[in-house]
């Protein structure tokens, strides 16, 4: 029945036989799901790759947040190189291992340690994981304990024109916002050893992946603007203890107010001089959630998301979420947008989506580009180094450039307060949200945490059933449920369906090879990067709380 | 079926001695409000208040009742036999590994098969026998070693065929069978029933049993059992026994000085059907197939079958204020593999119909076996828990042996494989539990091959030099939850992983621990021996030297600097444990035990000292770690170390000094090895340990130093016959049994604990000979290894079991060492064993009914050694421990 498998099938082949009408219709979030079913229909059909398919693609595949701006022609080169590559002999399939070991190369898995078989925190522990599209991959994910306050900070970046800020809003967020919580007498503590030159009392454990990296040279340079931070916050001293929501608000906006001054002055040094550069003028979303006890705070920025998982009282699984899209999609942000500028510019301000007709998220870390004024922009790249002035997309000034800013890191904070049956949180940049719905996410992963799919436990009762058919049922139950216990790690598993699943929501080996062999140039246009957080709270601890609290 | 009637038990004093109970309770709960009895008010006080009315509660009752006590009340929180002794699948099976468990359980067999007779309460007992499955030739083995101990101990037992099993049952699939063991006198029971039989017999002795009353706590007064507080008042009393089953760890915590009862529970679940369509024979025997971890027993016509899955469901008991057992969910997921293994073993029960898949808790404890005897922190606090759902089996020999401990203070067998004082606090964490029963579970069913070790709950205690001998390629065991290296791995060699390596014939570390063993013999080797329990006693005056005169049978007013090898005998003669002291001074004493006497020691000595506060007693283990420089070469090192002499005219055998190793002082070097090879034990303040090793390890490079591992120890003391606490000595053995009557002063002027009894023994000699056997036919690399409790026969008749073995790299033999009896040949009685009726014998080693011949000696191969008499004369037959 599959005749073609044996034929000398290029890779991308599976895709044509689509009708050509369908291809204007491809967007991030279809071209998986039109994907799966142009499989399905291939065994009928054999054609090869027509231009107009080449040119559908340039014009609607994902590409990112500038999607029309730059390279089509790079990505023609890529594409006849792509066809080269596809037409070799051989068609290879990943074998299951293979598969498994792309998978899991950047899982990560973090627990809190137990005290004498309790464990205290609301936190049991967090999953989290990232599979690249992009190469290299510009996706974050940070996790920290604050250690001078209580609470566990954890949250995903995406970055967009680069890895560069979404690197250093990963680095240096969450020391802003466990400094933004400090009471004063330990900032006053802080800033006398730094002055003293003893030791620092430590504020945050990473929990970090050996691939999650920070930037060695930039450490100085990013702890003097930390310091000067703190500095002004015990100037500030307002006696009152510190807001969540609050400290949110202000690192979010400290941080990007940083970055933008790093930019504006330079630095001697020419490596940190471009680098400080390379991360203002590249972008960064941010999705950050600090938990502490039952006081779930989430501040987004961006277009990540951030989503509960609610197990009901029958034990199905329900999201709630808990963080907006600041994107076209959103009209509260249009509308927010519109307000902050003349009427004038109110046609130009969102097109085709996108803000002034270039950038998704409406809100977002760097950008300078959408943030300085014109005079600031040429300036700096003027006076920066040769390598910036060689990139067209830096000199490159947004049209319709009135009354900048146009772009804000400001974050949109929610408060949750956490209740026994809130027994998950997904935090996910917005390649798992395109291709998955946030409710069969929460089902995913509820059934992953619990270990059991969500199919009534079988109860004999007065039924007449015989050990054979109840054995038959038990091993049909195993075999749907197998594919949970392949992966370690939560956010793995939601990776291996977001790529793999067919129309019927589950996983296709054949697929899931497929969509993780696409060569590196290839595969931006099929998927975006993907980072996964998922964290696992404690029902025991936040129903002890809340009974204390009643 | 017991549940039904159970169920209607109410509150009141439990009158077992109406026959027509049953009937009474029935009509009791149609006249419901009505007629409702008041319930009996509890004594102000009692001899013994037993908590728990399960089968080990009212066991111990009813043994107690049977020796005379009578003054006893039972209280059960909910209704009796309504707990795990309910759900409880009633198999009594002797297959057992550890001899005292497997003596129980035939015990309990015989009691339950007349209990019906004695008490006229049904215990639906039936004979059905038991065939204990093999799938592969390895658990065949392990069944011919059960099978071998069953056979001397007197149980009917055989080894079968596939074949012959398939005659046994009718439905049984053979095909993947390559044997089994058949254990005819089996039985089946109601455990409910047995349960309600003991109580019954009990209230006829005169025990009180109360329902419906639950223990709060027990008070303590002067470290010893006061009163027990119930939810319906106080019951002042001598003695406690704590039979709570899996809330017994939660009670034995309430108290003000709690009592540590390592246990915890894990949900367990069985099938039971309707009948067949030809209803199974009631008797048709029990199957066990381990290899598929599965039970299965008629029941009712139908079956009732269970397991031991791979991953247990740990029970979480927090709070004990439940009532009987919840009702715990049926997991048919969970249950599946259990069920393929089911109808892979018996494929014609697919159309048998289901009627009920029933979760019960079974509490497990860390090492697999029961916890018996009484708290080592407050005295007349009893426990019997933690059965590892062979409760039923354990029940009637458990309670005796408890009642008897009560009674006599020491019970008729040597228990300690199942105290209490086996463990320490060290094994009551939650978090230690959970995990290690979720491997001890799984592991019911597992293979048990000589040398296993758990792998849960480790690295728990260790050494300060534990990292550096790691790094070095050390493979590690546990004892009492402190690391010991086994043996050291070279670089570049690479040993079977664990599953493979396990072997009941030759293992792989073979020849790593032939090179360390030789390296003992001829240069030197360090062995860290850090997890030996060592004491301080020391006083004002000369407290500590009497009350060490009176519990120590050897003589320890030795000059300062001396070290004496004695036992701490009990009345009877028997080693409660065996230590070396060194006098450090007139008036204190450093003590050196087994790794696990550190709770048992401790209780002993504490309940017989004195009290006076001028006499101090100090557990210091904690405080040295303790290197063993073993060989020729040992001298050598240690006084370029020390710039010391170190020969034997400096430093002469059983010496201790304290003196400088490198730049630390305070090292307390002393001349003995534990092996009766030449060397020193260093015990060094654990701040210098790890400066003191570099230095020995530097320092001993040219004299061709290594590290070096228990193994290797092992071999080489049991090559020299040397006996170990709680392997080979047990509270059963005097030193005269063991060829120690040299470690033991019988006049030193006065009186100690044991004298009597070693006194009697001197005149009229003894019943059992401590003996050292070397296997002649035995080929190491293709038979199978002796590990221990090896059946020993003479001229063809038992006369006893090996106690422990060891492969001699200096014999190129198997040595194995254990005891022997002399039975009278008609009546089986117990004669006394002379030299002559030990060297006049032929004798066989028997390896999982293979026998082997063997050659008994009294006395090491001294002539083998002769290059290093000096030592052995001093420490020959002497004394070690592992």
């Amino acid at each position: 029945a599959i005749p073609v498998r044996s034929s000398r099938l290029p890779l991308l082949s599976d895709a044509m036989p689509a009708p050509a009408h369908l291809f204007p219709l491809i967007r991030n979030c279809e071209i998986s799901r039109i994907c799966s079913t142009v499989c399905y229909c291939h065994h009928k059909h054999l054609c090869c790759l027509s231009s107009h398919f080449a040119h559908g693609h340039f014009r609607y595949a994902p590409q990112k947040k500038f999607a029309t701006l730059y390279r089509p022609k790079e990505n023609f080169n890529h594409f006849i190189h792509a066809r080269d590559y596809a037409s070799t002999p051989q068609r290879f399939y990943l074998t299951p291992p293979q598969v498994n070991s792309i998978l899991k190369a950047n899982e990560y898995s973090f627990k809190v340690p137990e005290f004498d078989g309790k464990n205290v925190s609301s936190v049991l522990g967090f999953d989290s994981n990232q599979l690249p599209a992009n190469a290299p991959i510009e996706d974050r994910r940070s996790a920290a304990t604050c250690l001078q306050t209580r609470g566990m900070l954890l949250g995903v970046f995406d970055g967009h024109a680069g890895c560069a800020c979404a690197q250093a809003v990963s680095e240096r967020l969450f020391y802003y916002i466990a400094v933004s919580l400090l009471p004063h007498e330990t900032l006053l503590e802080i800033e006398n050893a730094v002055e003293s030159g003893r030791a620092l009392l430590p504020i945050l454990q990473w929990h970090k992946h050996p691939n999650d990296y920070f930037s060695k040279e930039a450490s100085k340079l990013y702890f003097n603007s930390l310091r000067t931070y703190w500095q002004e916050l015990i100037d500030l001293n307002s006696g009152e203890t510190t807001d969540v929501k609050e400290a949110l608000i202000n690192a979010f906006k400290r941080l990007d107010n940083d970055i933008s001054l790093e930019a504006q002055v330079g630095d001697p040094n020419s490596f940190l001089n471009y680098l400080v550069l390379r991360v203002a003028f590249s972008g960064a979303t941010a999705c950050v959630a600090h938990v502490d006890g039952v006081d779930l705070h989430i501040a987004n920025t961006g277009d990540s998301r951030a989503m509960l998982g609610v197990q009901e009282e029958d034990g199905s699984w329900s999201a709630v979420t808990l963080s907006y899209d600041h994107n076209a999609q959103n009209k509260h942000e249009v509308e927010r947008v519109k307000m902050e500028h003349p009427k004038s510019e109110e046609k130009n301000l969102v097109k085709q989506d996108r803000l002034l007709g270039l950038l998704m998220p409406f809100r977002a870390f760097g950008d300078v580009k959408f943030k300085w004024s014109i005079e600031l922009q040429k300036r700096v790249i003027e006076s920066g180094p040769d390598q910036l002035n060689d990139n067209e997309y830096t000199k490159f000034i947004p049209p319709n450039y009135h009354t900048p800013p146009y772009l804000t890191a400001e974050p949109e904070v929610i408060h949750h307060k956490l209740r026994p049956q809130d027994k998950f949180l997904v935090l996910a940049t917005d390649g798992l949200w395109e291709t998955m719905h946030r409710q069969d996410v929460a089902r995913i992963v509820g059934e992953y945490l619990t270990g059991v799919h969500h199919q009534q436990p079988i109860a004999v009762g007065g039924y007449k059933v015989t050990l054979g058919q109840m054995h038959g049922l038990l091993a049909e139950r195993r075999a749907r449920i197998s594919s949970v216990f392949e992966d370690q790690n939560a956010a793995t598993h939601l990776i291996r369906h977001a790529v793999g699943n067919n129309e019927f929501g589950t996983v296709d080996h054949e697929r899931l090879s497929k969509m993780l062999s696409l060569p590196e140039e290839l595969a931006r246009m099929y998927r975006d990067d993907i980072t996964i957080i998922v964290v696992q709270f404690n029902s025991h601890v936040i129903g002890a709380c809340q009974n204390e609290e009643l | 079926a017991a549940g039904m009637f159970l169920r209607l038990l109410s509150d009141v004093r439990w009158q077992a001695a109406n026959p027509k109970w049953r009937r009474m309770t029935c009509c009791r709960r149609s006249a419901s409000s009505t007629a409702e009895p008041h319930p009996v008010s509890l004594p102000a006080q009692a001899q013994v208040v037993i908590c728990g009315g399960g089968i080990m509660g009212t066991s111990v009752a009813y043994h107690l009742s049977k020796m005379g006590w009578k003054d006893i009340v039972l209280l059960e929180q909910g209704r009796l036999a309504a707990g795990t002794t309910r759900f409880c699948a009633g198999i009594v099976s002797t297959a057992r590994q550890v001899s005292v468990e497997l003596k129980m359980a035939d015990y309990s067999n015989k009691l339950y098969q007349q209990l019906e007779q004695e008490t006229g309460v049904n215990t639906g007992y039936v004979k059905t026998g038991s065939i204990s499955l093999a799938q592969t030739q390895d658990r065949l083995i392990s069944l011919k070693r059960i099978a071998s101990s069953l056979n001397v101990m007197g149980i009917p037992c055989e080894i079968i065929t596939p074949k012959q099993v398939a005659q046994l049952h009718p439905l049984i699939n053979i095909h993947d069978l390559v044997g089994a063991m058949y254990v005819p006198e089996d039985a089946l029971v109601s455990s409910a029933n047995v349960s309600l039989a003991l109580a019954t017999a009990a209230s006829r002795n005169g025990v009180q049993i109360h329902e419906r009353t639950s223990v709060s706590h027990v008070a303590v007064q002067k470290g010893r059992v006061a009163a027990v507080e119930t939810d319906r008042g106080e019951i002042k009393c001598q003695y406690f026994v704590n039979c709570a089953g899996q809330w017994a760890y939660e009670l034995g915590h309430s108290g003000e000085e709690p009592v540590n009862i390592p246990l915890h529970a894990c949900e367990h679940f069985y099938l039971l059907t309707h009948p067949l369509k030809e209803p199974l024979a009631s008797n048709l025997p029990t199957i066990v197939d381990p290899d598929g971890r599965i039970y299965i027993r008629n029941w009712q016509g139908g079956i009732l079958s269970g397991g031991f899955e791979k991953n247990p469901k740990p029970l979480f008991t927090e709070g004990r204020n439940q009532l009987e057992i919840h009702n715990l969910q049926e997991d048919w997921d969970h249950f599946e593999p259990l069920l393929s293994a089911l109808l892979r073993r018996m494929p014609d029960l697919e159309a048998l119909q289901i009627m009920q898949l029933v979760n019960c808790p079974e509490s497990f404890t860390p090492d697999m076996r029961c916890i018996m005897g009484e708290s080592p922190t407050v005295r007349g606090y009893f426990v019997l828990a933690g059965m590892n759902s062979a409760g039923i089996s354990y029940g009637g020999g458990a309670g005796k042996y408890l009642a008897e401990w009560m009674v006599n203070g020491y019970p008729s067998e040597n228990v300690w494989p199942l105290d209490l004082k086996r463990f320490g606090t060290l094994q009551s964490s939650r978090t230690f539990l959970r995990h290690r029963v979720m491997e001890v579970m799984p592991l019911m069913c597992d293979l048990k091959v000589p040398r296993w070790d758990f792998q849960t709950g480790r690295q728990l205690r260790t050494s300060p030099l534990y990292d550096r001998l790691d790094a070095q390629g050390a493979r590690w065991m546990e004892k009492h939850g402190f690391e010991r290296v086994k043996y050291f791995v070279p670089p570049g060699k690479d040993l079977l992983d664990l599953d493979q390596s396990k072997t009941f014939y030759k293992p792989d570390w073979f020849d790593i621990v032939g090179s360390e063993v030789k390296c003992c013999k001829e240069a030197v080797c360090v062995i860290d021996m850090s997890s030996f329990t060592k004491f301080e006693i020391s006083s004002t005056g000369d407290q500590a030297l009497e009350s060490l005169q009176y519990l120590f049978s050897n003589d320890l007013d030795v000059p300062v600097g001396h070290v004496v090898h004695t036992g701490m005998l009990n009345e009877k003669g028997g080693y409660e444990n065996d230590c070396s002291i060194a006098r450090l001074s007139k008036r204190s004493f450093f003590m050196i035990s087994p790794t696990d006497q550190q709770v048992h020691c401790w209780a002993w000595l504490k309940n017989r000292l004195p009290d006076d506060s001028n006499l101090t007693m100090e557990d210091v283990t904690w405080k040295y770690t303790a290197l063993n420089l073993i060989g020729p070469r040992a001298v050598d090192v240690l006084s370029e170390l020390s710039y010391a002499p170190m020969t034997p005219e400096h430093f002469p055998s059983l010496f201790c000094k304290e003196m400088s190793v490198g730049y630390a002082n305070g090292i307390r070097v002393m001349s003995i090895t534990h092996t009766g090879e030449p060397g020193f034990m260093l015990y060094i303040p654990i701040e210098y340990a790890l400066h003191v090793y570099n230095e020995v390890m530097n320092m001993g490079q040219k004299y061709g130093i290594r590290n070096a591992g228990y193994y290797a120890l092992r071999s080489l003391r049991i090559e020299k016959f040397f006996a170990f606490w709680g392997q080979d000595l047990d509270a059963f053995t005097t030193p005269m049994e063991c060829g120690r009557e040299f470690q033991v002063k019988l006049e030193k002027g006065m009186q100690f604990v044991g004298q009597e009894a070693l006194l009697e023994q001197k005149q009229n000699g003894v019943y059992k000979r401590f003996t050292m056997f070397i296997l002649e036919d035995h080929d190491t690399d293709m038979d199978l290894w002796p590990w221990w409790g090896e059946p020993i026969f003479r001229n063809g008749r038992y006369v006893g079991k090996t106690t422990s073995s060891a492969y001699s790299y200096t014999l190129e033999r198997h040595v194995c060492l254990g005891f022997v009896q002399h039975f009278d040949e008609k009546t089986g009685e117990e004669l006394v064993v002379t030299t002559d009726f030990i060297n006049q014998g032929e004798y066989e080693i028997d390896i999982a009914g293979q026998r082997f011949q063997a050659k008994a000696k009294l006395y090491p191969f001294s002539s083998l050694f002769a290059q290093r008499r000096r030592k052995d004369e001093v420490e020959l037959s002497g004394y070690q421990r592992e």
